[in-house]
């Protein structure tokens, strides 16, 4: 399996595919960005390919015996799982046809994880996955900030000060969640430099999602993708502004939408007319507002919020990736060889 | 095959490891994962070795934690590639939960277990608490006395394993120091031999492929776990059989495996008193029995070689037959019926519908890798006589070689 599928870019909403891999039989809530995720997800890799999914709402909500959303084959895997599921696929395969046991040709193998499942629990084996660079998959973690399936626990993917059943607003302590949300594809991008495709993403974007997808399985080797996906249920909206609040997040800042290839990054969409100074950032408080989960902020909530998100567009070395700043006099490398 | 064995065969002065990680390329396993802990990891070394001298095709993952060994080679394993891995003491421990959704799974996953003591305190040394853990959730479980007889039970392992009528995992443990440091002769088998003895791994219409687009292991709950849960059992239940027949195809094949498939009997003939374990214990047990034998008197040892499933039907013919057993355990279960080890709890559970109840004492010994040695197997004979002699167990459990 040294090859992988050619997957030419789409180009526009009209020239995605109509086939759909990922149909009825799931029983996700209401305007579920993550089941959007999904569908968009094997809606780009295509019928050849191998779906491993970790436990999380993606796992429960989706497939229960006797019936499944998957057109393309799926298994299960444990919590923190992915990592270890995409690598242990991806060499099966890889051996069977090396030796002649199995035909050889390019197999896409997705391995998705939720915030919990991958930037908790799953981290180490995602880390380990991304260094095994002779095996071709994508692990996808599907972010919507809280362990949403077992009853929308915080974890190290849920923002400063939210609301969940973990970190709950009470008389003496209104926030309760003091730890900022895990900046995760950046670290996946800066910790393992061999890897070819690392992104963000958005199902409120989904063609960029797409290609995005179609990008990180063409390239080969290990890749990983990071999703921002509104919940409903975990955010307390009225499902309808699903995919408004995933544009809000963007527009707002506190999401950036950007992919790494080859080390090369580049910022997408609102996030990369934001950079260039095109856009202006919205309040985070337009973002806020709409959720229940962010009703118990006060003001100076809010403030210490915006401070916090003008901080990665404005100190960060590279603005919402980087959150280091260089020493005075401290040159990038290309600079040095200048000299 | 008709061949002499005489010439098909080499022999190899090599330990337990080095004889497991040559019948994992003998058997052309197809992915192998490693991860570091003392004293399973040796099989690893050898199997890198072998693997960079050309002598072992495989995908070869050094993975990030024990627990992402075994959920790797479970995954490449529901591809259709055979796999093989394995640990010791809490590094089996860190796997736990890969090893038990591996049953559920039905996935043919074999494992070498390194047997050693658990953390705290650190102790490199010999126990069987490590592999015995998984008794109860599906993993079949062979303990082998000697590095011949690790490598024959590496084969045995995938042939039973990977047999569609089964498809359950399978552990083999290796007595930590004893088993996976010393170095035996081996009789290394020809491999026409070996490719005469293990089929291919075919996972059929349970493969997990683009051309077989099945989704494996949706969500269940009280609709379907117990018949999900009923139809593992009934694997279990099957792998009986087919062990049977791998031993008998062992014996034709390569002329070695002893007459029973399960237990080895040591001098039982009109023994009085036995004494039963597991693993290297066999080797002053026989010792003892020989020397004890001169003296005159009858006695007898009975090694257990499959735990899982367990031998209960071999153990109620075999038993009935003494005026009364002890078992000795390489292991503890704190709180248990009369404080008894785990082997201990289950052989007198096998007993219980015997025609002829033999009175049955416990012996805790060899724990943290100490030696059993001559004098303390003489001690516990010495204890199993008393209660032939008197029909009288003043002690369900002994302690054997403790301090004072």
């Amino acid at each position: 399996m040294t090859t992988t599928n050619t997957l030419p870019l789409i180009k526009g909403v009209k020239n995605a595919p109509l086939e759909e891999y990922f149909t009825s039989g799931h029983r996700t809530c209401q305007g579920c960005e993550s089941a959007l995720v999904m569908k968009l997800m094997v809606k780009a890799a295509g019928p050849r390919t191998i779906v491993l999914g970790s436990t999380g709402c993606m796992y429960v909500a989706n497939t229960t015996y006797y019936s499944t959303p998957w057109v393309v084959p799926w298994m299960h895997t444990q919590l923190g799982s992915s990592g270890s599921a995409a690598t242990g696929t991806a060499a099966g395969l890889k051996a069977l046809m090396r030796k002649g046991k199995i035909k050889d040709e390019p197999i896409n193998v997705i391995s998705f994880c939720g915030d919990g499942g991958g930037i908790d629990m799953g981290l180490s084996a995602i880390s380990a996955s991304l260094t095994h660079m002779e095996y071709n998959h994508l692990v996808l973690c599907y972010d919507n900030e809280s362990y949403a399936n077992t009853d929308i626990q915080a974890s190290g993917g849920s923002p400063w000060g939210v609301n969940t059943t973990f970190t709950p607003p009470g008389k003496l302590h209104r926030i309760m969640n003091k730890r900022w949300k895990k900046n995760m594809a950046a670290m996946m991008a800066v910790g393992h430099p061999g890897v070819r495709y690392i992104a963000t993403g958005c199902g409120s974007y989904a063609v960029d999602l797409m290609n995005k997808i179609r990008k990180a399985l063409e390239l080969g080797g290990p890749s990983f993708i990071h999703t921002y996906d509104p919940c409903p249920k975990g955010w307390d909206y009225d499902p309808m502004y699903s995919h408004e609040l995933g544009m809000l997040g963007v527009e707002t800042g506190i999401w950036v939408q950007y992919e790494i290839i080859d080390g090369e990054l580049s910022l997408n969409g609102p996030s990369r007319m934001i950079e260039r100074g095109r856009r202006k950032r919205k309040p985070v408080y337009d973002f806020l507002k709409r959720q229940g989960r962010y009703a118990h902020f006060n003001d100076e909530d809010v403030d210490y919020y915006q401070a916090k998100v003008d901080e990665m567009w404005e100190k960060w070395w590279l603005p919402g990736i980087l959150p280091i700043r260089p020493e005075e006099g401290l040159q990038p490398t290309h600079n040095l060889k200048n000299e | 095959m008709t061949t002499s064995l005489k010439v098909l065969e080499r022999e190899e002065l090599i330990s337990g490891s080095e004889a497991i990680a040559i019948a994992c390329a003998m058997a052309d396993v197809d992915v192998i994962t490693a991860y570091p802990i003392r004293p399973y990891d040796t099989v690893m070394q050898f199997v890198s070795k072998l693997i960079a001298d050309g002598t072992l095709q495989c995908e070869y993952i050094i993975a990030e934690s024990e627990h992402s060994q075994f959920e790797i080679v479970k995954h490449a394993s529901a591809v259709g590639a055979r796999v093989f891995s394995g640990s010791s003491g809490v590094g089996w421990f860190y796997a736990f939960e890969a090893l038990a959704v591996t049953c559920g799974l039905r996935l043919p996953v074999v494992a070498m277990v390194g047997n050693r003591a658990l953390d705290d305190p650190g102790a490199f040394g010999c126990e069987h608490n490590d592999a015995l853990a998984v008794r109860d959730l599906g993993w079949m479980l062979r303990w082998v006395d000697t590095a011949q007889e690790a490598m024959d039970a590496a084969f045995t392992a995938w042939r039973v394993a990977e047999d569609p009528r089964v498809y359950l995992p399978c552990a083999i443990s290796t007595d930590g120091a004893f088993l996976t440091h010393s170095q035996q002769i081996v009789q290394v088998p020809d491999q026409r031999l070996v490719d005469e003895y293990l089929p291919a791994y075919d996972r059929g219409d349970f493969v997990l492929h683009p051309d077989n687009p099945i989704t494996i292991a949706p969500q269940v709950n009280e609709d379907w776990l117990m018949e999900i849960r009923r139809q593992t059992d009934a694997a279990m239940r099957r792998a009986r059989d087919v062990i049977i027949e791998a031993h008998d195809e062992l014996k034709r094949i390569f002329g070695r495996g002893g007459d029973d498939p399960f237990i080895e009997e040591y001098m039982t003939e009109y023994a009085d008193v036995v004494l039963i374990g597991m693993g290297s214990l066999s080797l002053p047990l026989k010792v003892t029995v020989r020397r004890l034998r001169e003296q005159g008197r009858k006695v007898g040892f009975v090694r257990i070689k499959w735990f899982r499933p367990f031998p209960d039907i071999e153990i109620r013919a075999a038993l009935s037959k003494f005026k009364a057993v002890g078992i000795i355990d390489r292991d503890y279960s704190l709180g248990s019926p009369d404080n008894g080890g785990v082997l201990y709890t289950e052989v007198r559970s096998s007993m219980y519908d015997a025609d002829t109840r033999v009175p049955i004492v416990g012996f805790i010994a060899g724990l943290g890798g100490r030696e059993v040695t001559v004098p303390s197997v003489i001690e516990m004979f010495d204890e199993v006589q008393k209660v032939a002699d008197t029909g009288n167990i003043e002690q369900h459990l002994i302690w054997i070689g403790l301090r004072d």
